[in-house]
């Protein structure tokens, strides 16, 4: 199942995406990256629109 | 699967609010401060970004313009604009403009200037704000407000024009808060594994 993935490099840790997604699956890591929990992660692709830096793309993950 | 609201999710109507007491009495904008002091102190206090994920007023303004009112064409920004270079080379480029209006603020502090009643916008424009002059105080108290107003009314537009641009919170790429706030966060966690 796709999965979304951030390019947490760029990542600007703004928290967009951390706010729309409906499974809180997104946490603002030490203020510094976003990261996503997969096994949470619902795919509904939500995130991946509310970025304003277009980091977020969904992938396939194992 | 609507999100159940805080309270803090309404803070956006601080944003209107502090520029609409500018017009009214410049004096306001000192408040301004409020919104530059908590993000770095939260940051430096081992809260991270708490102050851009959750409470910043601007952030959620542009939120709520760019989709409930349809503000925004919703296309992804350049990627230069979130580029390392770009984002710190805009920070030390509002830094330098901050000093020099901080340094204003000096001259007619010690009377080597006299007091402008100006809102400068985007750096150039400048309009005449004479109008929300109303309490005397010392002038350099009321130097401090013309320039911090014109601060908060030059990024505000920053970010209105990015909006309607790019994505909604596409200010928050290179919002010179945001991106201090995430240095510091970088460089306080820089053994951390991330
Ligand atoms: S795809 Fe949906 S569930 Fe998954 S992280 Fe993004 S917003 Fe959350
Ligand atoms: S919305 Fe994009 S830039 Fe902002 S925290 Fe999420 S992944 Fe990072
Ligand atoms: S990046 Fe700037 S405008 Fe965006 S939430 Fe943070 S402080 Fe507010």
């Amino acid at each position: 199942m796709k999965k979304a993935v951030i390019d947490e490099k760029n990542c600007v840790a703004c928290g967009c995406c951390a706010r729309v997604c409906p499974r809180n699956a997104i946490i603002i890591h030490r203020g510094v990256t976003a990261k996503v929990e997969h096994s949470v992660c619902i795919s509904c692709g939500m995130c991946v629109r509310s970025c304003p830096a277009s980091l977020i793309k969904m992938e396939e993950t194992v | 699967m609507k999100k159940v609201k805080k309270w803090y999710d309404y803070l956006w109507i601080l944003t209107p609010v502090y520029l609409a007491l500018g017009f009214f009495n410049i004096l306001f904008a000192w408040l301004g401060l409020v919104a530059f002091f908590t993000p770095l102190l939260i940051s430096i206090f081992g809260g991270g970004k708490a102050y851009c994920n959750k409470y910043c007023a601007r952030g959620q303004l542009f939120q709520l313009l760019g989709t409930k009112f349809k503000l925004s064409r919703n296309k992804p920004c350049p990627k230069w604009l979130y580029s390392k270079g770009f984002r710190y080379g805009f920070l030390t480029f509002f830094m330098i403009m901050f000093i020099q209006m901080l340094y204003n603020t000096y001259l007619v502090f010690g009377g080597a200037s006299d007091l402008k009643q100006v809102v400068t916008l985007l750096w150039t424009f400048k309009l005449p704000w004479n109008f929300a002059y109303t309490t005397e105080v010392s002038p350099w108290i009321a130097q401090f407000s013309f320039g911090f107003y014109s601060v908060m009314m030059t990024s505000t537009i920053l970010g209105l024009i990015t909006m309607f641009l790019f994505k909604p919170r596409t200010w928050c790429v290179y919002c010179p808060m945001g991106t201090m706030t995430q240095g510091i966060c970088k460089l306080k966690y820089r053994n951390k594994d991330i």
